[in-house]
């Protein structure tokens, strides 16, 4: 059977932002896949090098739409580690609410693409009216439902206050309901199953060769968690698991995120039940010391590195973002190698691509 | 009277039962699928005119041809489509035994007529010289291997059990015993499956699967053109579904409802109505199918098929034969 050559990207109904894939398929198999990158690169690293501390966190902020806080409150803890400064423990508390809860929407939402790739829209629609819910607490807490703007340099921007808290508690209720309800859709429904199972097999050494961060190198079972390796803000006070899977495909991967999904509730819980009184910020020095650090996160779809370099001034002389889908992409070719045409589109969306976070 | 009686024909095949109404009736099952499965995914769904608003809007956009494209060839076919379709409307019977057009052998015709959009969107991805064009047409070839024998032979197994290959007498024999349902319920399960294949509905919308091969062979297609296409197809689901609902509904038949033969009009009238709901019946059940699934895999599709209708069907055509036999 001859071969054909065809785009996927960067305009393609599969993709949700641009990126381009040439997929070479014999007959319904694929053979070759070449990718490129670059089409939403913003300069936003080099940007931050004329831009103060504030105005850089900012537009950090704006890396990503869905991760957004992980950007945002990684560069303020960049900037506070050099400064050395000491954040209240209301303010540690709220940044893991917020974290949490993004983690929450971001894999909810991954869930309806994920559903929407293999044809199966009904669960795509469930799944997006749910996430309404918690788009609703973030709207209700920071007063927007994408780029929150919560931490600052120094703690946090918006308190919380007992309402706010019931409101939360409320939500938190509806949406550990509605996630058993998905764990039971995605693992039992039985069309889903035969798209995902077996398919965008990635080993366990693959994961580690590879480099694979997140629920992709965890559906892999690689037990590995930024959370859980270096422990900041309120995370050494809460209790979580680690899920992994040891099944390497894409349901694997799905069954991780449903699961930390459930986990990100019960943090989210615990935030709420053990917040501490006190102030929720300290005022920070404009102009940092001299220095250089790297901080981690475990953002939703992967470990979020920010190196930053300061030169004493209120600039800093070096902002380096290493986002998880840009350590994801490797993974994801290894995945598409020798697959069914028909399973390219769910294989790249199973490392919940970013590719406004790729390309910066 | 002698000058009514020719204009006759014309008004058939053009007006009513003919295009004019397919076309309208074509309108109302996609509006009834579309909310059906709006309802049933929790969304709110479209108002009633949206299928016809989208039509008159894809009629009035620019109407492109791609530069390598065979030009003839890619005017003719949609029109090739629709007209197949239409053609195999006019032997559906919809409201009484006495259906002018019928002949021995039209359950034959239908199924032939119906076979043809599988043809066109195979044309229509040969002669594009899009990728996508040529993996939806290789898609949609071997999809047609797996559901078009058992579709063809559901449809004739209620011939086999009448002993006729006419749906005039398939409604008669209805009426006087049981519809086909009960007495052959495989070869209706069978029949209402393929039709999902032969639509190219979720989970059998593999040859233009949107996020995998974008539109399939239908990819480059604008404008007249695409509205053409999408008025076969929903005129498609209008006959397979009215088929199937006169093959295996007892089509104008109701039990407990007699239609008065002294008024031919009235009666008439009633049986076309019970026949449109239990066409819309059939729909209802294509669009929860919809909503149930999600895409297989060609290969999964395929074997899918010879396991779960090839099979059956076999099993359903053997009782046939044994028990007609004795």
């Amino acid at each position: 059977m001859g071969r054909i050559t065809f785009p996927i990207g960067p305009q393609h109904p599969a993709l949700k932002e641009p990126e381009s894939f040439r997929i070479t398929a014999e007959g319904e198999r694929v053979v070759d896949v070449d990718i490129r990158l670059g089409y939403v690169h913003r300069s936003i690293e080099a940007s931050c090098i004329h831009r103060n501390y504030v105005r850089g966190m900012y537009l950090c902020e704006r890396v990503c739409g869905i991760c957004s806080h992980s950007h945002n409150n990684t560069f303020a803890r960049a900037v506070e580690s050099l400064l050395q400064l000491e954040v209240p423990r209301r303010a540690k508390f709220i940044r893991t609410l917020v974290c949490e809860l993004e983690r929450i929407h971001s894999h909810l939402l991954w869930l309806g693409v994920a559903a929407h790739e293999v044809g199966f829209d009904t669960l795509f629609m469930y799944v997006w009216r749910d996430r309404e819910v918690v788009m609703d607490m973030l709207e209700t807490i920071s007063g927007n439902r994408c780029h929150y703007g919560m931490s600052t340099i120094g703690g946090v921007k918006f308190d919380l206050t007992p309402e706010i808290i019931a409101k939360c508690k409320e939500g938190l209720d509806v949406l550990d309901e509605r996630t058993e309800y998905y764990q039971k859709v995605a693992t039992e429904e039985g069309t889903f199953l035969k798209r995902v199972e077996g398919v965008g097999i990635l080993t366990e050494q693959q994961a580690r060769d590879l480099g694979a961060v997140g629920p992709t190198t965890r559906g892999s079972n690689v037990p590995y968690d930024a959370r859980r390796a270096f422990p900041h803000d309120a995370y050494p006070e809460v209790e979580f698991d680690v899920i992994t899977s040891d099944l390497c495909d894409v349901l694997g991967r799905t069954i991780v995120r449903v699961l930390e999904t459930k986990q990100s509730v019960s943090i989210c819980r615990q935030v709420l039940d053990k917040l501490p009184d006190g102030d929720i910020q300290v005022r920070a020095k404009p102009r940092v010391p001299e220095g250089e650090t790297v901080v981690r996160y475990e953002a939703p779809r992967g470990e979020l590195i920010y190196y930053m370099r300061s030169d004493g001034s209120d600039k800093p002389a070096r902002v380096k973002v290493r986002t998880p889908s840009l350590a994801n992409w490797p993974a994801a070719i290894a995945m598409l190698e020798g697959a069914y045409v028909a399973d390219v589109p769910i294989s790249i969306a199973s490392i919940d691509p970013c590719m406004s976070c790729t390309d910066r | 009277m002698d000058n009514a009686g020719s204009l006759m024909p014309l008004f058939y095949v053009l007006i009513f039962p003919g295009f004019a109404f397919l076309v309208a009736f074509g309108l109302l099952v996609d509006f009834f699928d579309r909310k059906v499965v709006a309802r049933l995914q929790n969304r709110q769904g479209p108002p009633w005119y949206q299928p016809l608003a989208d039509m008159i809007k894809l009629l009035g956009k620019e109407d492109i041809v791609t530069d390598h494209a065979d030009r003839g060839i890619v005017n003719a076919i949609p029109l090739f489509g629709l007209a197949a379709v239409a053609a195999a409307f006019l032997y559906v019977p919809l409201w009484n035994a006495a259906w002018p057009f019928s002949f021995t052998g039209d359950i034959i015709v239908i199924v032939y007529l119906l076979t043809i959009p599988a043809f066109v969107l195979v044309l229509l991805g040969w002669y594009s010289p899009n990728p996508f064009g040529s993996l939806g047409t290789g898609r949609v070839i071997t999809q047609l291997f797996g559901y078009e024998v058992p579709f063809t032979l559901a449809l004739l197994t209620p011939a086999i059990v009448a002993q006729s290959w006419r749906l005039t007498d398939l409604l008669t024999y209805q009426a006087t015993h049981f519809w086909f349902i009960l007495t052959t319920p495989i070869a209706f399960y069978v029949a209402v499956v393929a039709l999902v294949g032969k639509l190219e509905r979720i989970p059998f919308d593999i040859p233009h699967a949107e996020t995998e091969i974008v539109e399939g062979p239908m990819t480059e297609y604008t404008g007249r053109k695409l509205a053409l296409l999408k008025m076969m197809f929903q005129t498609e689901m209008v006959v397979g579904s009215a088929l199937i609902a006169v093959i295996f509904l007892g089509g104008p038949h109701l039990p407990g409802v007699t239609i008065p033969i002294a008024s031919p009009l009235i009666g008439g009238l009633i049986g076309f109505i019970i026949t449109v709901v239990k066409t819309l019946l059939i729909v209802f059940v294509l669009s929860v199918i919809k909503a149930l699934f999600s895409r297989l895999r060609i290969e999964q599709m395929v074997s899918w098929c010879l396991n779960w209708l090839a099979i059956p069907i076999l099993v359903q055509v053997l009782i046939v034969v044994v028990i007609a036999s004795r």
